[in-house]
């Protein structure tokens, strides 16, 4: 539920919806942002959902906080909305080169590799958010034996295609790019495509993620690469 | 002369691209859901001001150069063109030099150089054509995001060696002028952030009292700022959530971040307060080693002072 409206500055709303992070919570914040779009309200130039919050960001020459705050209260989100979320296979080699912090995790998480894959293949994902870089989606929610913080000193380069994970989610690195999750593999598949303007990310709020354990023979055979 | 043969013909040879030249226009709307910022110039009053001075659509595409500017030497039939912000910058002619005064504009004829020397005490300046400028637009917009590669010049800042292209020249080349000074700014009014209770009643008097100094690790996306630690009390981290433009972030080591037009579309570091809409244009061109102050402002406040600001905008573009 949304619990708070409040201003992040003043020209933009701080939706507060709790402080569970989970997916029942996410999936209402991803409902007003999905009802939001497509009542395409005067003004609003941005939606931002992430794990529990929505930040709503408004142009201050057209409108402004009270304005969008009294249409946000009044929306009607009892509609039913076109659910068409996907369920995606992402492919990700974990052999050596790849998986960065094979021995980091070994030693934090005192488990073998294969006992870490083994848990990290098992699950099926939720997409929280996209975000950060380009198309960078934040996954959950991890095995509870695989959560950990992230690098003590974040690496400058993290490789394009890069999957890590840190606490209670993976994500997906996008671009090369600063960062300091724990990179377990990576993947072939272009999550981000800029030339598919209408439609870049491969990866949306509300996706369903499944991972899929391949060869370095088939992460260097694939198309995408 | 044939048409497509003038088309063609009037170009800009960048012979030193400067530190971070790119196209800029007014950004990308609606793309933060998937992790694209807005971009787009820092300074719009100094944009705007540009493509009125020229003849142009107020939103057209400029070159915003920081720092060192580029070398750029031109092809092609008499157009105009006109520097704003605080820069030193000379026309090169024929036979002679001159040094160029922001906000005129210049006829520019084939064989002249414009050398952008330098902004003056600040960061950002505009270069605009009074022409169309071909140009590949990424979601409606040219703006040019380094990190991500996102927009014209395949998301890369201009170099040495590149051509600008030009499409049709504005027919009007009467030149134009407008009396504006850039002033500066030494008081950042800023809203308290959602997170301003995670800093101690210490760090929050900090904050609001003491001075801080813009950093050398500024760039598009954020601007750093030195001085005292202001303590955390609760959480160095917060879940990942929606960042805007102006928004302050402390991370554990205790030094402020604000958030400028590339900024990552979330962040997980506590928000202390937002620098108001007002602001923005003058907080961009600070430049490192300026000393700035935070000084609290209410919502209603901000929002008049908005509204009085872009009174002063339209002012300024009527008189042109």
């Amino acid at each position: 539920m949304l619990k708070n409206i409040s201003n992040l500055g003043d020209a933009a709303l701080y939706c507060d919806f709790g402080i569970q992070v989970n997916k029942e919570t996410n999936l209402e914040v991803i409902k007003y942002f999905n009802t939001i779009r497509e009542k395409k309200i005067k003004g609003i130039n941005n939606l931002t959902p992430s794990y529990n919050k929505l930040i709503i960001s408004f142009d201050l020459r057209v409108t402004n906080f009270s304005e969008i705050k009294n249409k946000i209260e009044n929306l009607d989100t009892t509609i039913e909305q076109n659910k068409n979320n996907k369920k995606i296979v992402v492919p990700v080699c974990c052999e050596e080169n790849f998986a960065l912090d094979k021995s980091r995790l070994e030693k934090k998480l005192n488990l073998s590799y294969q006992e870490i894959l083994t848990k990290f293949f098992d699950k099926e994902y939720f997409c929280y958010m996209t975000g950060f870089i380009a198309g960078m989606p934040f996954l959950g929610d991890i095995d509870e034996n695989l959560r950990t913080q992230r690098l003590e000193t974040p690496r400058v380069k993290v490789p394009q295609g890069s999957v890590g994970i840190t606490e209670q989610f993976a994500n997906i690195y996008t671009f090369d790019s600063p960062g300091g999750w724990n990179i377990i593999g990576n993947t072939p598949l272009k999550v981000f495509d800029d030339s598919k303007e209408r439609d870049p990310n491969l990866i949306n709020p509300g996706d369903t993620i499944v991972f899929k354990k391949i060869s370095r023979h088939e992460y260097e055979s694939s198309n995408d690469k | 002369m044939n048409m497509r043969v003038a088309m063609t013909s009037n170009y800009f040879e960048i012979l030193r691209g400067g530190i971070n030249t790119t196209f800029q226009d007014k950004g990308r709307e609606n793309l933060y859901h998937i992790g694209i910022p807005f971009s787009g110039v820092m300074d719009n009053r100094n944009f705007l001001l540009a493509n009125k001075l020229v003849g142009n659509d107020l939103t057209a595409p400029v070159i915003e150069f920081a720092y060192q500017g580029p070398h750029l030497r031109y092809t092609g039939d008499q157009l105009n063109f006109v520097i704003t912000g605080d820069v030193i910058f000379k026309i090169k002619k024929k036979d002679y030099e001159i040094d160029g005064d922001c906000y005129h504009s210049y006829h520019l004829e084939n064989g002249d150089e414009i050398n952008i020397i330098s902004t003056n005490k600040s960061v950002y300046g505009y270069f605009a054509i009074g022409s169309e400028i071909d140009l590949k637009l990424q979601w409606k917009s040219c703006s040019i995001n380094t990190k991500a590669n996102i927009g014209s010049n395949n998301g890369k800042k201009l170099d040495s060696g590149q051509k600008i292209n030009l499409l049709k020249i504005n027919s009007d080349k009467t030149l134009k002028k407008v009396n504006y000074i850039n002033s500066k700014i030494e008081n950042l009014r800023v809203i308290k952030g959602t997170n301003f209770d995670y800093f101690s009643d210490e760090g929050k008097k900090i904050f609001f009292e003491k001075e801080f100094i813009v950093s050398k690790l500024s760039d598009r996306m954020g601007m750093r700022l030195e001085g005292p630690k202001i303590e955390n009390i609760v959480n160095t981290n917060i879940k990942s959530e929606g960042l805007v433009k102006g928004v302050i972030q402390v991370p554990a080591d205790g030094n402020p971040i604000i958030m400028l037009s590339d900024h990552g579309t979330v962040g997980g570091y506590p928000k202390i307060g937002v620098v108001v809409s007002v602001d923005y244009d003058r907080l961009v061109q600070l430049a490192p080693g300026s000393k700035v102050k935070f000084q609290e402002i209410e919502l209603s406040d901000a929002e008049t002072l908005f509204k009085l600001y872009e009174m002063e905008t339209k002012n300024l573009l009527n008189q042109i």
